[in-house]
């Protein structure tokens, strides 16, 4: 079989993304049809830069979905290496295709004779299946820090501050070679990070809910347990895993893949006093409001206001960093990928393939690419997507 | 303001010690000594003998006892053996213990003996320093009035053509981490694959095969054109983009003040009122931001060192870091530490000094 021409390997990559343009293409339909019914989501269609990156960003999310979940778009396995394609150039016919089988590697063969088209694909589910998630739980730390810190101030805010500036004074490297060695996770360090850093999210829903309903007790303890239990019972889980030196919860549900945890653990204590910063300057902005002011006189409790007042108001300034934070935990995935540091050695995750890739890059260019193209793209859309939501909100 | 400057070298100087001490904790941990102990000794070390060795050198007392005779404020660890002599960390070997001096930390200029580099820390940590600090100031030189340019241009004239393609280019800037602008340079610039560098070399217009080179390893004796190029590139162009955004900002701001329009109504022309009467206010934020990028700065230093195998502080962190050389550790901590606490101590006294309206007290 012949090797594919440069137009050729074009025209089948696209192919190959086609459930990705279908759901694009409906999603925007829908999204511009009804626009002036979906709030500031609508708004977000009215701007040319927010259409851009917004189209960037669910470009990597539908891929994320179709590859990981239904496993279509990827050509081969990602971590399987068929012989004799090693290094080999984009468009090269795999030797011995059976029937049924992708017979070409559409980008090329990485050093250990893995398909880089499909690498790539499959490293776009480890970045979309961490780093949002680990945004969310940075921002609920720097939330349930935040707000009171900018709310009482006094000695806890110069405590809270004076800590979220150590963390920030800390090199990012260093901290996660440090943290991230087999020798300190064996300490079951990382671990007891977990433990801290987890509950703020369950913290963040009792005290939301307790402070709405306290004054209908059984409207209070229904929500309590309906939220709670889940969430107590997923805390418990993701905390415990057997063998290690947190060990004592007997209903464990699923164990977080050794490295995961820890990578994921590293950057939410990393991003998470930036978001504290940003919560505090927030509300000690906002707590001068006539508002808040009216919430004081009616006797409303602080944690009602700090959380029903002043949080719902900060929204939009929160939304925009939340993608811009995104973005910059994406790159520190890369960063943690690029040094070898956490996830575990095959990962297609795009900072190890540019790790691997790098490495013969004066010799073989295409092993590279494609994964640092992958990243740039999708991070350049959350900072348009974030451009356009700010251009937007402040147009109200 | 000596009050000020006063408060905040104090919290300074709280939060260097915290933070070295955490990094201090962390190196110090068992599994870390047991390694140190089977590389320093022998590899098939029985568990006690692991033990005994950490004993005779003193790394089994407590952290918080350590941590002192790191920094220097408590005697260091001594004992005497069974045959009279005695060793301890400040006794150097040929020293008599008598005239060996009972402190031995940071503050007395030991840092520690490198395991890796098999020298003393301060003198591999002062060559690496030096790359370093070379590498910064051309970082520096290439970076600040770039992006003050794109930030002025760009903000001189809101929502104008000019100012949508140079903000769409920080944000790009932005968007590109390290370690993928350093991989796509190399790929573009620096192999001899590239489709730039056959078409250069085919006509004749470069010597070499490539037009630059991907590996900056003898840049450290002669940092040439052709070998220093792509690692100052590769730093200056990510954190270019959010100087440019944020002098823009600053500068969008300034130009609807009401002195402005009243110079422009005088009749000022505009490039006047650009460059005599905007500037000036204009570049007080952005100076503040640039200080705060120094930080951020060095993270990118480790990772472009380690890309272009330039020997200097981010270089000497990773290996450090993956052999465990505790002392070496310890060592670039406190420097990068120092360094980042310095900067926002700078950043702040300046933007108190540069704008009168901000009052400290």
């Amino acid at each position: 079989m012949d090797p594919l021409s440069w137009g050729a390997i074009f025209t089948q990559i696209l192919i190959q993304f086609t459930p990705v343009w279908v759901a694009l293409i409906v999603l925007y339909t829908v999204s511009i049809r009804y626009k002036r019914r979906l709030g500031l989501y609508g708004k977000l269609f009215d701007s040319m830069i927010g259409m851009i990156g917004f189209a960037l960003v669910m470009f990597w999310v539908f891929t994320a979905l179709f590859a990981g979940v239904f496993d279509l778009i990827g050509t081969h396995d990602p971590v399987a290496q068929i012989s004799g394609m090693k290094n080999k150039l984009p468009g090269t016919p795999v030797r011995g295709a059976e029937e049924g089988e992708f017979a070409h590697y559409l980008l090329g063969g990485d050093t250990l004779a893995r398909d880089v088209f499909t690498r790539m694909v499959m490293g776009s589910t480890v970045v979309i299946a961490i780093a949002p998630l680990a945004t969310l739980f940075a921002f609920m730390v720097g939330i349930t820090l935040g707000l009171p810190a900018g709310y009482y101030g006094g000695r806890l805010d110069t405590g809270l501050s004076f800590l979220a500036n150590l963390i920030l004074a800390f090199p990012v490297i260093l901290l996660f070679y440090l943290l991230v060695t087999p020798e300190i996770v064996a300490t079951g360090l990382p671990q007891f990070m977990a433990v801290v850093l987890f509950v703020c999210p369950v913290v963040f829903f009792a005290v939301l809910i307790h402070s709405r309903f306290r004054t209908q007790p059984s409207k209070n303890i229904r929500w309590l347990v309906v939220v709670l239990v889940p969430l107590i019972l997923l805390y418990l889980s993701l905390i415990n895993e057997s063998g290690s030196k947190i060990d004592f919860w007997p209903l464990d549900m699923f164990d977080i893949p050794g490295g995961t945890l820890v990578v994921f653990v590293s950057v939410v204590f990393v991003n998470s006093p930036t978001v504290f910063r940003i919560v505090r300057g927030l509300t000690l902005d906002i707590k001068t409001r006539d508002y808040v002011a009216a919430a004081q006189t009616r006797g409303e409790r602080p944690w009602y206001i700090m959380l029903w007042e002043i949080l719902p108001n900060a929204r939009g300034p929160l939304i925009v960093d939340f993608c811009l934070r995104i973005g910059y935990t994406t790159i520190l995935l890369g960063t943690l990928g690029f040094f070898g540091l956490g996830l575990p050695p095959e990962s297609p995750d795009w900072g190890s393939t540019i790790n691997e890739g790098r490495k013969l890059l004066s010799v073989y260019l295409h092993p590279a690419l494609p994964p640092a193209l992958a990243l740039l793209s999708l991070v350049l859309g959350l900072n348009l997507l974030a451009d356009g939501l700010r251009e937007e909100s402040l147009r109200d | 303001m000596g009050l000020f400057i006063l408060r905040r070298v104090g919290v300074m100087i709280l939060t260097a010690l915290c933070l070295t001490y955490i990094v201090f904790f962390l190196t110090n941990l068992y599994p870390n000594l047991e390694k140190l102990a089977k590389t320093q000794g022998n590899f098939r070390m029985s568990d006690e003998a692991v033990a005994s060795w950490l004993t005779d050198r003193g790394y089994l007392q407590s952290t918080p006892k350590k941590y002192a005779e790191w920094i220097g404020v408590v005697p260091s660890f001594r004992q005497v053996e069974e045959d009279g002599s005695v060793n301890g960390r400040c006794i150097k070997p040929g020293m008599k213990p008598e005239e060996a001096p009972h402190y031995c930390g940071i503050l007395q200029g030991e840092w520690g003996w490198s395991s890796v580099s098999k020298a003393p820390v301060v003198k591999v940590l002062s060559t690496r320093l030096a790359n370093t600090g070379y590498l910064m100031m051309w970082v520096m030189i290439v970076m600040v009035p770039s992006a003050l340019i794109i930030g002025v241009l760009a903000g001189m004239r809101e929502g104008s053509a000019t100012d949508r393609t140079l903000s769409s280019v920080s944000i790009l800037s932005t968007a590109t981490p390290e370690y993928v602008s350093g991989v796509i340079f190399i790929a573009l610039l620096a192999s001899s694959k590239s489709p730039i560098n056959q078409w250069l070399a085919s006509n004749g217009w470069i010597e070499g095969k490539a037009l630059f080179k991907g590996s900056a390893a003898k840049a450290m004796e002669t940092p040439t054109f052709e070998n220093f190029t792509l690692p100052v590139l590769t730093i200056a162009l990510y954190g270019m983009g959010y100087i440019a955004r944020m002098t823009r900002a600053s500068m969008a701001e300034v130009m609807t003040a009401q002195y402005i329009r009243t110079a422009r109504l005088k009749g000022v022309s505009f490039a006047n009122v650009v460059v005599k009467h905007a500037l000036r206010n204009a570049l007080i934020a952005p100076f503040t931001v640039i200080m705060l990028q120094i930080p951020w700065l060095l993270n990118g230093v480790v990772i472009v060192e380690t890309l272009f195998q330039y020997k200097g502080l981010g270089w000497e962190l990773v290996r450090a870091a993956g052999n465990n050389d505790i002392e070496m550790l310890l060592g670039i901590s406190v420097v990068s530490v120092v360094v980042v606490l310095l900067t926002q101590l700078i950043s702040d006294i300046g933007y108190v000094y540069l704008n009168p309206r901000i009052s400290v007290t």
